[in-house]
């Protein structure tokens, strides 16, 4: 068999397993949002939530949306960025008329 | 039609010439692809979700600050802030941390009032009396409990409080609620020790969604120590915290894309004398300069192509089918809960296509410049080198 065939082969075999996932992906989406996101939506309206559960370290790593402008240096005003998820997630923007 | 087909045969016999310096290349290569592809899904997909499931968080939080930190807020706060118009229901929430030295991790205890509804999240009930809770779990793997056993929690006052685990959220509401204890709003003021009228903060609906920045405005007015966050800041937050700009993306994705720039770049810097021979012969017997640009094309899709599909393909199986096992432990940082990533594929094209033009473009571009240089240079003077 010639290369050239072999490597069109392959290449549709990759585009056909890619495209497989995606199209699977879609259904899994389709699926979650009808079935996994309201019922998630309940929890936070019930129990009003805020923050998502990742980061358990630090008040301001754990709650990243209530959280004041000074977090950083909040335990010791001098103190450097000690927390690893602090340098996963980014500093927090207000809008001008809720910030203090 | 033939004749691109024969270019191409030729250039992927030139390649298995060279195959295990070729592989080393497509794997290393698939290698970078996979880890941009799989930053991207994963904060495309925790940033998506976020703001499916915070769609429905309290419109306003109103905090107060003091010297600059979240303070308690006093609980009469909520009369003043029902005075203004096109506000709804304003209640106060009673929250806060607690360290558990026991499994050295942080759980956030949340005080919860009215009879809930049926919850389709939750095994057992929410806690409706004294010395009842409902645990996350995260907090029922760390202290090895289940619905029915009991847990014991040391107050504010340092004396051991039992209560008893009445319900547990499920596995799949695990991004929510993997730290959370939720026990009645009474117990958890006791719990703390909280002074009396004062809350954690308050929330506040908001009759009109178009209105919310404009209470957001008059409730900071009128209670000049407040913070109001409107449930947009909140989504944003999240949107913030998986962009492109935000950390993770500049520590891993972007020496993720070093590591490809050198790469190319070492394509880019030049040829071998091996390959500018070839190209030289080539000329000599007859090829033309715009062939051998389409020689040197095919290697340059063929490498890049294969790499970018087995990396798209390895990126996707990683984040979706084993929750990101290889990126969760730099996400992870010093959590001691953390919850098990059951990430839903919400995949944008939009961004397969920018990996696709930051990789698969630049390395075909670095294939064929050199060779443009070599194939326009007199066939003699490029096979003498």
């Amino acid at each position: 068999m010639n290369k050239h065939k072999i490597f069109i082969a392959i290449t549709l075999l990759e585009i056909g397993l890619g495209a497989m996932l995606f199209i699977s992906g879609q259904s899994a989406v389709r699926a979650a949002l009808s079935q996994q996101i309201g019922p998630k939506q309940q929890l936070v309206k019930f129990f009003d939530l805020t923050d998502l559960s990742i980061w358990t370290e630090a008040r301001y790593t754990r709650h990243p949306s209530q959280t004041d402008f000074f977090t950083p240096f909040q335990d010791s005003p001098s103190s450097l960025e000690h927390f690893p998820a602090g340098s996963i997630i980014s500093p927090l923007q207000g809008t001008p008329e809720t910030r203090p | 039609m033939t004749r691109h087909l024969k270019i191409l045969e030729y250039a992927l016999s030139s390649l298995v010439r060279r195959k295990y310096k070729n592989l080393a290349i497509i794997a290393v290569y698939s290698f970078t692809i996979m880890v941009l592809a799989s930053i991207l899904f994963l904060t495309h997909s925790l940033k998506t979700e976020a703001a499916n499931i915070l769609a429905t968080a309290p419109d306003l939080i109103i905090q107060r600050t003091v010297a600059g930190r979240h303070d308690l807020i006093p609980v009469e706060y909520v009369q003043e802030i029902k005075k203004n118009r096109g506000t709804g229901k304003v209640q106060p929430r009673y929250w806060g941390y607690y360290y558990d030295a026991v499994t050295e991790a942080n759980y956030t205890i949340l005080g919860v009032s009215g009879t809930p509804p049926e919850l389709a999240l939750v095994t057992g009930t929410a806690p409706a009396g004294p010395g009842e809770c409902l645990i996350g779990q995260g907090v029922a793997r760390a202290r090895k409990i289940e619905l029915g056993d009991e847990l014991i929690l040391v107050n504010s006052k340092g004396k051991g409080v039992l209560l008893n685990v009445v319900g547990t959220f499920t596995a799949a509401a695990e991004i929510l609620t993997n730290d959370l204890i939720v026990m009645p709003e009474e117990e958890v003021i006791n719990f703390f020790g909280l002074p009396e009228g004062r809350a954690t903060d308050i929330t506040v609906e908001v009759r009109n969604p178009n209105e919310i920045q404009n209470i957001a405005a008059r409730i900071k007015r009128s209670l000049p120590d407040t913070r109001p966050i409107t449930r947009q800041e909140i989504i944003r937050t999240y949107d913030a915290v998986f962009n492109w700009r935000s950390g993770m993306m500049l520590t891993i994705f972007s020496s993720a894309l070093v590591a490809f720039c050198i790469l190319a770049w070492d394509k880019a810097t030049g040829i071998s004398g091996e390959e500018k021979a070839e190209i030289g012969i080539l000329k000599a017997i007859g090829w033309d300069t715009g062939d051998i640009l389409e020689l040197k094309f095919w290697e340059g899709l063929v490498v890049s192509l294969t790499a970018f599909l087995l990396g798209l393909i390895a990126a996707f199986t990683h984040v979706f089918w084993f929750s990101a096992t290889i990126l969760a432990p730099v996400i992870k940082g010093w959590s001691v809960l953390f919850p098990d990533f059951r990430l839903i594929p919400f995949v944008d094209v939009y961004q397969i296509f920018v990996i696709g033009c930051l990789t698969v473009i630049p390395y075909i571009a670095s294939t064929v410049i050199p060779s443009w240089k070599a194939a326009i240079t007199d066939p003699e003077t490029v096979m003498r080198g």
